[in-house]
């Protein structure tokens, strides 16, 4: 590759403005943010981070998106083997629609789903029969992120299943095993590592996750009051370290995720040799 | 090989089941979850919409256009998305050469930083500009001093918008480019192309589809983007309410049928994206 440099133009200029721009954009805001959080020295960030509402919004998140990302691993996985291994009517259709929750914005997904899931709404009211709140609890803010993070578990699974070599799914039918022994043993271990990689991709953005959550949260303080929210709320007081202090928190957390999706990947790529 | 070995068992119909392939009726169960599922998380908020939409009818429905709050607050989203996505073109453009192109140090940190706005939540993305340009700010007095308002105003939406969406060119574009490598690139320049001819003849028509499709994306992500925005715009009526925030105040004034009729524009957005993404899938080379 170094070869190359010298025939292709454009290093030096498309290499310069990308960095510009990324340090314009993205990194002298982010440091703001670092910066802002110090300043109210270390009482302040502990101040912050241990005010119960704070902690309740932060656990809340986190719960709700992790919960959200294993509903996601089951219907994903199945979702994605059904894309990539069978032919049915539709399934272009069903194909194009997996990214629905990336091009349609976060604010009309919140309304839509806090429609269907309000206690009048077509879910709502079936639901309401046994006793089940959905809206305005945190169940309905996890099937607001279970529909957020969908995307990247099935994104990630399909390659994978289609470099699936059949080869060892005939050597197994051919020492004797019967399908399910097959899927069990050789299939869903060789998918293992991308269905976590997955996973924690939808969980890191269900964290973070805002428009399509605050409609269906109700937003009750230490109940159902999620993060970013709680940052919002602190910028209105003009409680400018408050916020930074949480989105520092949250970014950290972030950080951590991507590392660990990362590491699933690289688990991946090692045990299917790409 | 291919041909002995049917490494497609799902394309192909026959009677005998093969050994790499479920029983019918757990096809069928895979398949129905599929369906199901996603019926009940994708398809039913879609009906939602249009049926919120259209219920006071047709008449309803183009009657809750004809105000002057939601036609500012479309004329201020196509003002963003104007400056947004040519700007975020131009970024896709050279992060997808210099990743795919050449190799250099620390390349997988840019990529991951160029990833970025997928992980970071949308209302960290405003904070971190209210913290710069806010009123108690890093910037704030001195803006303030020479009378600029970039926060609650149409620079701090923009600027948030930008990071929020940066991203999607340049994802498209970078796969794309690594798969379809460089020859003709260095055919061009070899020939004793400019690089600028070489640009425009050889690197635009290669990638066209992939260009066209990042820009839709990015255009349709920058006119739906809600977390960031809320918190820079300081939801001022027919000032600094784009249409995503538009639709939260008509929501939260129970205005559900003009809510819904400005969200139902949106997702028609979206749909022509999704629309758009799988009709160019095999001309982008994407699998």
């Amino acid at each position: 590759m170094a070869r190359t440099r010298h025939v292709l133009p454009g290093f030096r200029l498309s290499l310069g403005f990308t960095i510009t721009y990324l340090s314009l954009i993205v990194l002298i805001p982010l440091s703001m943010l670092v910066w802002k959080a110090s300043t109210g020295g270390w009482d302040g960030v502990m101040n912050t981070i241990t005010h119960a509402r704070v902690i309740a919004s932060l656990k809340l998140s986190f719960t709700t998106a992790f919960t959200a990302a294993l509903v996601n691993g089951f219907f994903g996985l199945l979702t994605a083997w059904a894309l990539e291994r069978y032919s049915f009517p539709g399934r272009r259709v069903l194909d194009a629609m997996v990214d629905l929750p990336f091009a349609l914005p976060t604010a009309v997904a919140g309304i839509a789903l806090v429609t269907l899931y309000a206690p009048n709404g077509w879910i709502g009211a079936w639901l309401a029969q046994y006793d089940i709140k959905a809206a305005y609890a945190p169940l309905g803010i996890t099937i607001a992120l279970v529909f957020v993070g969908f995307p990247f578990v099935v994104r990630t699974l399909q390659p994978v299943i289609a470099d699936l070599s059949m080869e060892l799914e005939e050597a197994a039918a051919c020492l004797g095993a019967n399908r399910w022994q097959t899927l069990t043993r050789i299939v869903f271990p060789a998918l293992l590592p991308a269905t976590l990689a997955g996973m924690t991709l939808a969980f890191g953005r269900a964290v973070g996750e805002y428009g399509s959550v605050v409609f269906i949260s109700g937003n009750l303080p230490f109940k159902t009051e999620i993060a970013p929210l709680l940052i919002t709320m602190r910028l209105e007081e003009y409680d400018y370290s408050g916020a930074a202090t949480i989105g520092v928190v949250m970014l950290i957390a972030s950080f951590l995720i991507l590392f660990t999706a990362d590491l699933l990947a690289q688990w991946n790529r090692k045990r299917t040799g790409h | 090989m291919a041909a002995l070995i049917d490494i497609h068992p799902a394309k192909h119909r026959t009677r005998v089941r093969r050994a790499t392939a479920e029983s019918a009726w757990s096809r069928w169960l895979v398949i129905s979850i599929a369906v199901g599922f996603m019926g009940l998380m994708f398809v039913l908020p879609l009906v939602v919409i249009f049926q919120e939409a259209f219920r006071k009818g047709w008449e309803g429905y183009v009657e809750a256009f004809d105000d002057r709050a939601t036609m500012h607050a479309i004329w201020l989203t196509l003002q963003v998305a104007a400056i947004t996505v040519p700007l975020n073109t131009i970024f896709g453009l050279a992060a997808a050469w210099c990743v795919s192109r050449f190799w250099f140090r620390g390349k997988r940190l840019l990529t991951s930083l160029i990833e970025l706005p997928l992980w970071v939540s949308p209302v960290i993305a405003g904070l971190i500009y209210v913290l710069l340009f806010g009123a108690k700010g890093f910037f704030g007095p001195s803006l303030k001093e020479h009378g600029i308002k970039i926060i609650f105003a149409l620079p701090g939406i923009v600027l948030s918008t930008i990071f929020v969406t940066f991203t999607f060119v340049a994802r498209v574009l970078t796969p794309q480019m690594e798969a379809q490598g460089q020859a003709e690139e260095e055919a061009a320049m070899t020939l004793g192309a400019n690089g600028f001819q070489m640009f425009w003849r050889v690197t635009i028509p290669k990638i066209k589809w992939g260009l066209l499709y990042g820009i839709i994306l990015c255009n349709a992500r920058s006119m739906g983007e809600f977390g960031a925005v809320s918190v820079v715009s300081g939801h001022i009526r027919n000032k600094t309410n784009t249409v995503p925030l538009h639709i939260e105040v008509l929501y939260n004034e129970y205005q559900f049928v003009p809510a819904f009729a400005v969200a139902s524009v949106l997702t028609l957005l979206a749909l022509a994206t999704l629309i758009l993404k799988t009709l160019t899938t095999t001309k982008r080379g994407a699998a």
